[in-house]
């Protein structure tokens, strides 16, 4: 096997708002401890990073026409060509935000099926931390992704915490599911996207089934 | 190369007035753009089909037929006919009759459609739509190329002995295009019958209708119709003149942001980057269009939207008179030293041509069938009687 058959890309599709933002800071934790894994199996890892918020015009521009041009393009091509995707999301009126729906609204429906995801979610207080498990993993779990046991959700006081606070709670879990990812992209056979026009049935056999 | 225009007969409100013309109103511009196209010496005009509102355009023989009598030299087409939801028997009687009407000038579409709740109000269901498409054509080929039809298939009743009339004109069926955005069964479709391909591209990026030309092409070389740059091509287009550029970008502008497709959405400059939509003067439509040939090869049917987004019929006039007097010609030229081989087809077929490809092979159908008795009333047609000689088929001449 070469170099590049045993690299791994994970893509990470963050969809905080502000500048810093604690959904992008979860997101690198996630992602730092995917790669420790992989490298630790011996994979070269590169990492997609896709900022939702800088698409956000090109997202509902896409949801209108119909088609994805440019810097969106080329984001779900990462997305869609990576062996392993971390999604975050910020945890907007008891769900996952508007825009981060959206940019899972117009990919094509069939881009993640058994692509390993690591979800992760952001907000205010622990109260919303449930939302991870009824909203954003019903959503991967239709698009037949392989969404790992782990998902991670971050509150504001758990940025604060001390490890002696939490039982190190948020660094165990973010390790935790950086594995479950990274074990999950390491045994992945990536066929590539699929090609429509390799798939076309010959006009015989159309006319055959009809 | 032919360069023509296409409708869809959309009703919209003119974002700069408010005012919206009745159903009325909408069929008559129609004709109008289309007897002005003609006068303009445009090559083709092209009805949209379409059963709900917005759109007026839902009878295109009826719309093509009235114009084959007031136009001289246009071509008359469909964008599209929908081959999944009309009983593919009432297709080949229709377009047949706007044949022989036209006398030849004419060619038409097929399409599926991408309107959902058509397929009921016609009987049909839209998870069909391909096995539609392919069942109703095969079936339409056949009523027009063979005399006496028996057929069976999943969507219709069959056929016991069936002819449907008039026959072709000069026993050759009219050419037929399939359009297809996304679908590459219908490109696969188009190359196996050796018909015209058209991608609609108007909405979408050049390296997707590249793709699926390709595919069309090399499909088409595969089912030996000729080589992959001999089949034929047509592309959507849409664009937007004046003079002076900026005045094209400033009067085009309320109606590209209210446009009922894309309006709302993308800014026209984005949107004018990604698809063949181009606003400008007369020069940078032929630059952009003249570009074409390079994604796609040489292709031989250009057509523009031009009669869209609530633009009045005035300015309509103005675009067509643009296209043909100061576009078309300087355009063609261009493209047309791109050919690459005196045997890649200039334009597509004309009935004339067709009609002396199939006398060469021996291929041209009967323009009459059967004596002057209806067979099942055994009623004689006014004039004849049964078994009179004067009726005799042209195969039995032959």
């Amino acid at each position: 096997m070469t170099t590049s058959e045993q690299s791994r890309t994970i893509a990470i599709v963050s969809a905080g708002l502000s500048q810093p933002s604690s959904t992008r800071l979860l997101a690198d934790r996630l992602a730092d401890a995917a790669v420790r894994e992989l490298e630790d199996l011996g994979h070269p890892v590169r990492v997609e990073n896709i900022e939702l918020r800088d698409l956000a015009h090109p997202v509902v521009d896409a949801m209108l026409t119909g088609f994805a041009t440019g810097d969106l393009a080329r984001a779900q091509e990462a997305v869609t060509g990576a062996d392993g995707v971390i999604a975050v999301t910020p945890v907007f009126t008891s769900s996952f935000s508007g825009l981060f729906k959206s940019f899972w609204d117009i990919l094509d429906p069939d881009a993640l099926s058994g692509m390993p995801v690591l979800l992760g979610a952001t907000g205010g207080t622990a109260r919303h931390s449930l939302a991870l498990e009824y909203a954003v993993r019903p959503l991967f779990t239709y698009l037949h992704a392989d969404t790992v046991p782990t998902s991670v959700f971050a509150a504001t006081d758990d940025w604060a915490a001390s490890a002696a606070d939490t039982g190190a709670g948020l660094p165990r879990r973010i390790e935790r599911a950086g594995r479950e990812l990274a074990r999950r992209a390491a045994q992945r056979q990536d066929d590539g996207p699929a090609d429509p026009f390799a798939s076309t049935p010959s006009f015989t056999e159309l006319l055959g089934g009809s | 190369m032919q360069f023509g225009i296409f409708s869809v007969s959309d009703v919209t409100s003119d974002p700069t007035t408010g005012r919206v013309p009745d159903d009325a109103e909408r069929v008559r511009s129609m004709l109008t753009i289309a007897r002005h196209a003609d006068e303009a010496g445009l090559d083709v005009f092209a009805t949209g089909e379409h059963h709900n509102p917005p759109f007026v355009a839902s009878s295109p023989t009826t719309m093509l037929g009235y114009l084959a009598g007031v136009t001289k030299n246009i071509t008359l087409s469909t964008a599209t006919t929908l081959i999944t939801t009309n009983d593919p028997v009432r297709l080949a009687e229709e377009y047949a009759m706007l044949q022989v009407i036209s006398d030849g000038r004419m060619d038409l579409m097929m399409g599926r459609g991408n309107t959902g709740p058509v397929y009921p109000w016609f009987g049909q269901d839209i998870r069909n739509g391909i096995p539609l498409a392919v069942e109703n054509y095969a079936l339409l080929r056949r009523l027009w190329t063979e005399d006496v039809v028996d057929w069976e298939g999943k969507f219709r009743t069959p056929l016991q002995g069936f002819t449907s009339t008039p026959r072709p004109l000069d026993g050759v069926a009219p050419f037929v295009w399939h359009g297809s955005i996304r679908s590459p069964e219908i490109a696969e479709q188009a190359a196996y019958y050796g018909d015209g391909f058209l991608h609609n591209n108007i909405f979408w990026p050049m390296h997707h209708t590249r793709q699926m030309v390709r595919f069309y092409r090399q499909r088409y070389e595969h089912h030996g119709h000729g080589r992959a740059d001999q089949a034929i091509v047509g592309l959507g287009g849409q664009a937007f003149m004046r003079k002076r550029s900026q005045d094209a970008w400033n009067e085009f502008r309320p109606y590209f942001d209210n446009a009922p497709v894309y309006g709302h959405g993308p800014s026209m400059e984005d949107f004018t980057q990604q698809t063949p939509l181009t606003v400008g003067s007369p020069q940078q439509v032929i630059d952009r269009y003249a570009s074409f040939v390079e994604d796609v090869g040489y292709y031989q049917r250009q057509l523009f939207l031009v009669d869209h987004a609530g633009l009045p019929l005035k300015t309509v006039l103005e675009q067509i008179d643009l296209l043909a007097g100061e576009v078309v010609p300087e355009l063609r030229k261009i493209v047309e030293a791109k050919r690459p081989a005196e045997d890649v087809p200039l334009n597509p077929p004309t009935h004339a041509e067709r009609v002396a490809a199939a006398a060469a092979s021996g291929e041209a159908g009967a323009t009459h069938v059967g004596d002057a008795t209806d067979p099942y009333t055994g009623t004689v047609a006014e004039g004849g009687r049964p078994n009179d000689p004067t009726h005799v088929t042209q195969e039995a001449r032959a």
